[in-house]
């Protein structure tokens, strides 16, 4: 389950990657900040092909860190401040390669899945985020 | 002529007015033929940049890309996901 409406649940995810030969954990969160004015973030996706992107992104670590495992959760819908859109576990021997895969898997996933994000404001105004964080478009 | 279904995310399915639809091009054609089409049939779609994102049957693609009769071409707006 790679995308989800719900609320992360880091523990989960934690479960799935550690056991007693990986040493090194590392938990990386995406969350909703609060830019001015913004309540929270409604994020839309392309599903079928986030879920394959995201299949193809754990296989290319997979091969890179064969000892490592790495889960990733994306949600999705109305987010508000301050909860997370994103959770990344990872697990390893050792912590260098912990680290390198999960800084690996956000910054593909920042590269490569077709998700999208509406700021909702405190005004009742929102306005589509391009990737510098740009507003490229206002409505009501 | 073949029939090619387009997806429209985020604000280009605002501009379009539609997440899905389908546009008749000449096949064999590329990725680039079926924004054409689109533009015709989707007058909204006119706002979009002149060479935007798309997937072809669910793989980002460049715009040379083939498209048969059947496929499905994904138009994407600059990706902020995560």
């Amino acid at each position: 389950m790679h995308l989800t409406r719900h609320r992360l649940e880091v523990a989960d995810l934690l479960a799935e990657v550690q056991s007693v030969e990986r040493g090194g954990t590392c938990v990386f969160l995406g969350t909703v900040r609060n830019d001015a004015g913004v309540t929270g973030i409604d994020y839309s996706a392309y599903e079928a092909m986030a879920v394959e992107e995201i299949e193809r992104i754990l296989a290319e670590a997979h091969e890179r860190w064969p000892d490592a495992r790495v889960v990733l959760q994306h949600r999705l819908g109305l987010i508000p401040v301050g909860e997370a859109s994103i959770a990344i576990a990872a697990a390893a021997p050792h912590r260098a390669e912990a680290f390198a895969a999960c800084r690996h898997v956000i910054e593909e996933v920042k590269r490569r899945l077709p998700i999208w994000k509406k700021e909702y404001r405190i005004d009742g105004t929102t306005a589509w985020v391009d990737p510098s964080g740009r507003p490229v478009a206002h409505g009501p | 002529m073949g029939k090619v279904s387009v997806r429209f995310f985020a604000r280009y399915a605002e501009l379009a007015g539609c997440s899905l639809s389908a546009v008749n091009v000449q096949t064999p054609a590329t990725v680039a033929d079926v924004i054409s089409r689109v533009r015709e049939v989707f007058p909204g779609t006119q706002a979009l940049p002149p060479r935007p994102l798309a997937a072809l049957n669910q793989r980002q693609v460049k715009l040379d890309a083939t498209v048969n009769e059947g496929d499905e071409v994904a138009l994407l707006p600059p990706l902020s996901g995560g």
